[in-house]
């Protein structure tokens, strides 16, 4: 009964989206205000019954309802409390219902912060936010129905993918798709600009909070989970541009994109119809990944089993969004002009520049994600692009991006002064060369990579250029009593900025020193048998089963040891599921400042005895989730700056006041 | 500057932009493709040893052995099988009788995997593998299992 009520719920949402996509649109064409005001009861309405689905969904996986197909076929009563309610999400159905939530919350959102939008924006907004809402209720209700029967009803479910019982499950979707969905937003206002005709520093400071907070939730999701491949899946790496890694990494790169073309926008009138189309870009690769990890075209760890009817739904979607925004971009873009002077020397010019490489980056990663498409079409062959290919193109266009990252916050808005600036940092590129060439002195010359140390005079270039910005803006070395009291006044985009650009700085040293200098020994360990890797010494003192609450594992325990005294004991662990049958590799990570020992056990070899292991010594990898962790919280603390909330919805003139 | 000017300078930036990014797909794209191949092509169609490639089938029943760290399987597609080495742990999900994608060299007629991929889901099939075995007309109508 209640995943019927469920069932119903979507039905009438679905009703309520159609009326919101067309209503407030008609109302802001005539200037109608009662027509534009049915967006937000509307909004309000549609998320209330959407979130009844999801609850309805919840209910039936936490009480084991088998009648219900979805929970039957990816559900199990012997598992713990957390894999039943993130288990909503660990299946195809489940994770759209997931998707169509988060979108509904964003725009009820829109109707709970927008009270002081211009009415015609906001009933624009939000009709093409339920645009996308019908779209993909209708994909559910007609391709991936979540409350589906089964009769008669199994005794019990065949299980939760064994991969996806870990807690990863329960934040890496859910901040992935607050990601992914949250750019609809951007999109939405985009469109809704278009629509209006008009785009300007007002609409930039409505858009840039809710692009910042996808943004973070984006990164956050990402990051987690490469985090969770990294200790589960047992390899030592955390990042295999794997297609759908690569999907959620394009929305990112055009949504970095945008956070910073916003900015130029808010504050200088410019780069208005560019950053109109980045929004739709951001968004159109979201669907885009969306459509990728759904379809299942693409051979990915992430692929659930595929149907073609549902690929061929999301492919139609995509070409009606991205399409029609395309098509109304074309007609509309030409009309905006953009304000005043525009100097490419000058800190727009350095934003303009940061942004054309990060699109082209986004470009290049699109063509290496789709190549085996294209290919496989045009009778070329079976291929793979892998890590290779993106490495040797990605990562290049990404090396002079962080080298104008440092210069282009120092230089002013219009005109900048670029011999002054590069005179500022001069101390800074000559720390960067230093720390070059002792890297390659450390290293042993070229029995190292080359890139080694372009690396890391990269992160010290930006992370130290970045130090020097803050502290001549709070006069560090000038007045330094007075230095805090300024750090204190400087603005909360001004901190987040630092924080972000640090933690890009930390994350490149984490990239090159793990990429560069990992070291793998693979082999039969015997009880009490000692391996020496990384400048610890790693025995194998036992292996034991142990029971688990649905599982049983064969756990290692590795005794630890530096300079002859034991340090730590680690125990990775094999487990067998009892449903379904299956096993899976939980690894023994200890990080320190320098990096990660790895140790995984794999099975017993009957010849000789002991086990195969496999141990890792991966350097810096803490440092990438530091650096991660940095991104977020900038973006955040970017997030709280006042003027997002003062001044946001205000038209031009009277932003002046408002900062006040 | 004039708004011709600006232009210009825009549309100079994209295509410098652009134009290193086609350089650097053009040398990268030659040396990193790594194609797939099911084990009849390998047999019947004369493919040079020593390119990285992707071979795709079912793992042979009784096939796999293991020595150490080293694994011996057999990659077969039923017309034609391939024997694989292996140094390391083998993916979880790797089973006799189930898909598999392997990635290595030819080395005197034995395939070197340098990689054995890793799926989330074992009744998912890689797409390259379902194709091979249609090929083969070893294929059973999208159910494998």
């Amino acid at each position: 009964m209640i995943a019927e009520i469920g069932h119903f719920a979507l039905v009438l949402a679905l009703c309520v989206a159609m009326v919101q996509a067309t209503v407030p649109l008609i109302g802001a064409a005539r200037g109608r205000a009662s027509w534009m005001a049915v967006a937000g009861a509307a909004s309000a309405l549609q998320f209330l019954f959407i979130a009844v689905a999801f609850a309805a969904l919840t209910n039936a996986f936490v009480t084991s309802d088998f009648s219900v197909m979805n929970v039957a076929q990816n559900s199990h009563t012997d598992k713990p409390l957390l894999y039943k309610v993130a288990g909503v999400w660990g299946n195809h159905e489940g994770s759209l219902l997931l998707w169509i939530t988060i979108l509904a919350l964003f725009g009820f959102a829109v109707t709970l912060f927008g009270g002081n939008l211009p009415p015609g924006l906001k009933a624009r907004a939000l009709a093409v936010q339920a645009m996308i809402a019908v779209g993909f209720l209708l994909f559910i209700l007609l391709t991936s129905n979540p409350f589906a029967r089964v009769e008669p009803p199994p005794f019990n479910g065949s299980g939760l993918n064994p991969m996806l019982q870990d807690p990863g499950l329960a934040f890496h979707p859910p901040m992935l798709y607050l990601g992914y969905v949250g750019f609809s937003m951007a999109f939405s206002f985009a469109i809704a600009a278009l629509l209006e005709g008009r785009v300007d520093a007002a609409w930039a400071r409505w858009v840039r909070p809710w692009t910042l907070a996808a943004w973070v939730f984006l990164t956050g999701g990402i990051i987690l989970g490469s985090w969770w491949a990294y200790y589960t899946l047992g390899w030592g790496g955390w990042w295999y541009w794997d297609p759908v890694e690569n999907a959620s990494f394009m929305p990112w790169l055009a949504g970095t994109a945008l956070l910073h073309s916003a900015v130029v926008v808010e504050k200088r009138d410019a780069l208005k119809s560019w950053t109109i189309l980045l929004a739709i870009v951001a968004f159109g690769l979201s669907l885009l990944g969306t459509f990728l990890v759904r379809s299942g075209v693409l051979t990915s760890v992430h692929a659930f089993a595929t149907d073609p009817a549902r690929g061929v739904f999301i492919l139609l979607l995509l070409v009606l969004a991205v399409g029609g925004s395309f098509a109304l971009y074309a007609v509309r873009a030409p009309a905006m002009k953009m304000g005043g002077l525009f100097s490419p020397i000058s800190r727009e010019g350095s934003l303009l520049l940061n942004n054309v490489l990060m699109a082209t980056g986004a470009a290049t990663v699109l063509l290496g994600t789709l190549y085996p498409l294209i290919a496989d079409a045009l009778n070329l062959g079976k291929v793979s692009v892998g890590p290779p290919f993106f490495n040797a193109v990605f990562l290049p266009l990404m090396a002079p991006m962080v080298v104008v990252m440092a210069i282009g916050p120092m230089m002013a808005w219009k005109r900048g002064d670029l011999p002054g600036v590069l005179s500022r940092l001069k101390f800074v590129g000559a720390a960067a060369l230093g720390v070059a060439m002792l890297v390659w002195f450390l290293q042993g010359g070229s029995s190292g990579p080359w890139w080694t140390g372009a690396g890391f005079a990269l992160a010290v270039w930006l992370g130290l250029g970045t130090l020097v910005d803050l502290a001549d803006r709070t006069r560090l070395i000038q007045a330094p009593a007075e230095a805090w009291g300024r750090a204190a006044r400087l603005p909360r985009s001004f901190w987040g900025m630092v924080l972000a650009h640090l933690g890009v700085a930390v994350f490149i040293v984490g990239l090159t020193a793990s990429s560069a200098w990992t070291t793998e020994h693979i082999q039969t360990q015997k009880i009490g048998e000692t391996v020496m890797v990384g400048g610890f010494g790693v025995t194998l003192k036992s292996v034991d089963e142990v029971p688990g609450p649905n599982y049983t594992a064969s756990r290692g325990s590795f005794e630890i040891s530096r300079g002859g005294t034991v340090i730590d004991v680690m125990q990775p662990e094999k487990r067998t599921y009892r449903q379904p049958p299956r096993p899976t590799t939980t690894a023994a990570i200890r990080s320190g400042f320098l990096g990660d020992l790895y140790v995984v056990i794999g099975d017993p070899d009957p010849g000789k005895g002991g086990h195969v292991t496999r141990l890792y010594f991966n350097p810096c990898i803490p440092w990438l989730w530091a650096g991660a962790l940095l991104l977020v919280i900038g973006g955040l603390i970017s997030l709280a700056d006042r003027r997002h909330r003062v001044g946001a919805p205000t038209r031009a003139g009277a932003v002046r006041g408002a900062k006040a | 500057m004039t708004r011709k000017q600006r232009r210009l300078y825009f549309v100079l930036l994209g295509m410098l932009a652009l134009g290193a990014a086609v350089a650097l797909v053009l040398t990268a794209i030659s040396d990193s493709l790594v194609y797939f191949y099911s084990p009849t092509d390998i047999v019947t169609q004369r493919i040079p040893e020593g390119r990285r490639m992707r071979i795709g089938g079912l793992v042979e029943a009784d096939s796999v052995k293991k020595d150490g760290k080293t694994v011996t399987f057999t990659v077969t597609d039923v017309t034609n099988a391939l024997p694989v080495v292996y140094s390391g742990i083998l993916p979880d999900l790797f089973r006799e009788g189930q898909g598999v994608v392997v990635e290595g060299r030819m080395d005197k007629g034995v395939f070197a995997a340098t990689e054995v991929l890793a799926k989330h889901d074992e009744n998912y099939m890689p797409k390259e593998v379902a194709d091979a075995l249609k090929k083969s007309g070893q294929w059973n109508d999208g159910k494998s299992k």
